[in-house]
């Protein structure tokens, strides 16, 4: 696509990442469709999706920034806060369901004091329901960044935070 | 080196022979070669079985056995519930829940020593004896596996292993007939669209054909949303080529140069292996210019989506791949009309792409032979819930649910009793005792009040509460309407309320017949089938346990305590 110079804003995220992304829409053969392309590319560098990475986005590509949030905020794989240094997701699919992910989830919540999507006070974790992780077979599961524990009881909740609590503090 | 012809793929066929002729149940094999396959699937990668490949590698090696012994990652086996699967060939043994330290007996005990590891052979729940053949799990025998046919039996990695079992033929085949001639033999067999709707396939694809302009696209759907369904992941991780090859041939038939890949990007190892497979295709000219020296062109690219139900339904999967938000568009004009980019466009679903090569082969007649009258073929269900052996399986059309229950999937989880069964995922409906001899197919489940969907089955037990089911569903549903249209955008909202009180011991008699006819009006009034199908768990479960609702809202009881608000001391009381 042509190349379209956007000053970054002058905000607290790296500019370096700016520039990333900028040469990744610049690389791009055309920016028509790409939009999704473009906001996974800038989720991945910054970690969510804040005003000014929209904004920018918006401006690069020469859309208006409503269109950009618009679709920021239908699709829930795009988030625009930020995440915690570890992500807890328990698996909300119907398997997991009918085996009491719900109270499993609900276990979570009151340990770590947080609400779904939100992030701990320290930083630490994330928390996060997700739809069916195609792991079916070891329902309820419970996913910590890349690592899946499976047939997860209620007693297991705890443990499993305080892994990266100790993890954390080494 | 390229394929140019269909000679030059059965030369290649019979080079790559060599890869898998220890899998191949027709050999005889005489010398103490072996293949270790090992499932790859997400489920079973979960639970270490990576780890468990570097162990046997390691192990092999220290004992100077890597020369005879081969181990290959497939895909899913589809018996997630005794995973990580092992099998080993050509002696057909299915070893289950293999844990990373056992790769030392496997190697020690069975390849070297020529014994049978007895622990790790699968225990038939009915009798504890074990069982040593594959072909003889009870799981496997009623199962016919077409779709899934080189999931757990290829290295989905590897182009020349899919080669060696057929792979590319049908495109050979295809590329020698006429356009219309492919589009007759799909008509013919019967096969229907398994992403739900059931079109036709062959119609659609004429369609398309008829269509005028000169670009035309197809897209394969691989934006699996139903929560507990992994039929199309399992397929994409398993065997991406035969998705790409049915591409292709879908490509030629309606006149389309351009293929689109619509996946989840929470499905990071499906777009990471087709990636390897469209690389690999290319490198052999089976995608790019002069396909088998055809004069046909024809490319695939990936396309992201980012995580919305909708989006299962093609003008709002088209809207995603423009890069926009995932909301429907009026029909007419149908995709196959105006599409993508304003261009004739045909949608088609993983599992749909999966059952073309195999007819192509094997000839229509053959395809229209399995299967009911109106539903030829077979289809893929992922058996999850209170269930024993909870997997994939793919069965002929018109099995009944109690056989795919009960002799597939092992009866009842810790031998409770069954209760229900949801097929069709949130938009379809339960299932319950008095309908399980009901053959599957899309008419019948359509008949008693559920649908076939993409082929989720969720076994419940008498401790599952279906006013909490239908609130589960109707929390999804709620959270995943586009908003486009107000029944949908409010009205599942609304449902969700009534729900909510019901649950919490706060409705009254007239709050369920407003929420019933609720129901039926955005049953009426919604764009899309989204919409159209979010009353179906609250109506099917209004049927058949109405005493269940009416237990919550009159005695404000929850008869299986399931839900938390009606079982506390406060409510008890006022129940004495």
């Amino acid at each position: 696509m042509p190349n379209v110079q956007i000053e970054p804003p002058h905000s607290d995220l790296p500019r370096e990442k700016f520039e990333q992304l900028s040469s990744y829409i610049d690389s791009l053969d055309t920016a028509r469709g790409a939009l999704i392309e473009i906001l996974h590319k800038a989720q991945d560098l910054f970690g969510y999706l804040p005003r000014d990475v929209q904004l920018f986005v918006a401006r690069k590509i020469g859309i208006p920034a409503a269109e950009v949030f618009g679709v920021v905020t239908f699709y829930s794989y795009f988030t625009t806060s930020p995440k915690g240094k570890h992500t807890i997701s328990v698996c909300m699919g119907t398997a997991c369901f009918v085996k009491g992910s719900d109270e499993i989830f609900q276990a979570f919540k009151e340990k770590l004091n947080i609400n779904s999507q939100e992030t701990t006070k320290d930083g630490l974790f994330t928390l996060n329901n997700v739809r069916c992780i195609g792991a079916c077979g070891l329902a309820p599961v419970v996913m910590v960044d890349e690592k899946v524990y499976g047939k997860v009881t209620l007693e297991d909740v705890e443990h499993i935070i305080n892994t990266y609590r100790k993890e954390d503090s080494i | 080196m390229k394929i140019d012809s269909i000679h030059t793929l059965e030369k290649l066929k019979e080079k790559s022979f060599k890869k898998v002729y220890l899998r191949n149940p027709n050999e005889a094999i005489y010398d103490d070669q072996k293949d270790i396959l090992v499932c790859g699937g997400t489920g079973c990668i979960a639970s270490d079985s990576n780890q468990l490949i570097k162990n046997l590698n390691l192990i092999l090696k220290a004992r100077g056995y890597d020369h005879k012994v081969n181990i290959i990652k497939t895909g899913c086996f589809g018996f997630c519930e005794q995973g990580p699967i092992v099998k080993i060939q050509p002696d057909n043994i299915f070893y289950v829940k293999v844990v990373p330290k056992d790769a030392k007996d496997i190697i020690d005990q069975h390849i070297i020593g020529g014994h049978q590891v007895e622990r790790l052979l699968y225990k038939n729940p009915t009798n504890e004896e074990r069982i040593h053949k594959h072909k003889d799990i009870p799981f496997y025998k009623k199962q016919l596996r077409i779709a899934l046919r080189n999931c757990g039996r290829v290295n989905p990695e590897d182009i020349y292993e899919y080669v060696a079992f057929s792979g590319y033929e049908a495109l050979g085949k295809a590329l020698a007939k006429s356009p219309e001639e492919v589009i007759d033999l799909i008509k013919k067999s019967g096969l229907r669209g398994r992403g739900g709707g059931g079109f036709p396939t062959g119609l659609k694809w004429q369609l398309t054909r008829e269509s005028e302009g000169d670009i035309k696209y197809i897209i394969c759907n691989a934006d699996e949303g139903d929560p507990g369904a992994f039929m199309d992941r399992s397929i994409l991780e398993g065997d991406p080529h035969s998705i790409i090859e049915a591409m292709i041939i879908g490509g030629y038939a309606i006149g389309a140069n351009h293929g689109i890949i619509y996946i989840r990007a929470e499905y990071p190892l499906a777009v990471e292996r087709l990636n390897i497979s469209i690389k690999q295709a290319r490198e052999l000219g089976l995608l790019g210019e002069n396909i088998f020296n055809s004069n046909f062109n024809f490319e695939i690219n990936i396309k992201y989506g980012a995580g919305a139900f909708v989006c299962g339904e093609e003008t709002a999967l088209i809207n995603s791949v423009e890069g926009r938000r995932g909301e429907p568009s009026n029909k007419p004009p149908y995709p196959a009309q105006e599409g993508y980019w304003s261009r004739p466009t045909c949608v088609n679903n993983v599992e749909t792409f999966a059952n073309i090569p195999p007819i192509i082969l094997n000839g229509p007649d053959w395809f229209s032979s399995i299967g009911t009258k109106e539903s030829k073929g077979t289809k893929v269900f992922a058996l999850a819930g209170k269930i024993n052996n909870i997997g994939l399986v793919e069965v002929p059309m018109g099995t009944t649910l109690r056989e795919i229950i009960y002799d597939v999937g092992g009866g009842i989880h810790k031998g409770h009793k069954f209760k229900a069964v949801q097929t069709g995922g949130p938009s379809g409906g339960v299932i319950t005792e008095k309908d399980l001899d009901t053959p599957i197919d899309y008419e019948h489940l359509a008949e008693i009040g559920s649908m076939m969907g993409s082929g989720g089955m969720i076994v419940m037990d008498e401790t599952n509460c279906m006013v909490n089911i239908s609130k589960f569903y109707m929390e999804f549903i709620m959270d995943e309407s586009c908003g486009r249209c107000t029944p949908c955008r409010v009205g599942t909202k609304r449902m969700h309320e009534y729900l909510q009180k019901i649950t919490n011991g706060e409705a009254t008699m007239e709050n369920l017949d407003n929420l019933e006819q609720l129901a039926y009006m955005i049953k009426d009034g919604s764009l899309c089938g989204l919409g159209q199908t979010a009353p179906n768990p609250i109506l099917s479960t209004l049927k058949y346990f109405s005493d269940e609702y009416i237990s919550h809202i009159k005695d404000k009881v929850c008869p299986t305590k399931e839900c938390k608000e009606l079982s506390t001391p406060k409510n008890r009381e006022v129940q004495i």
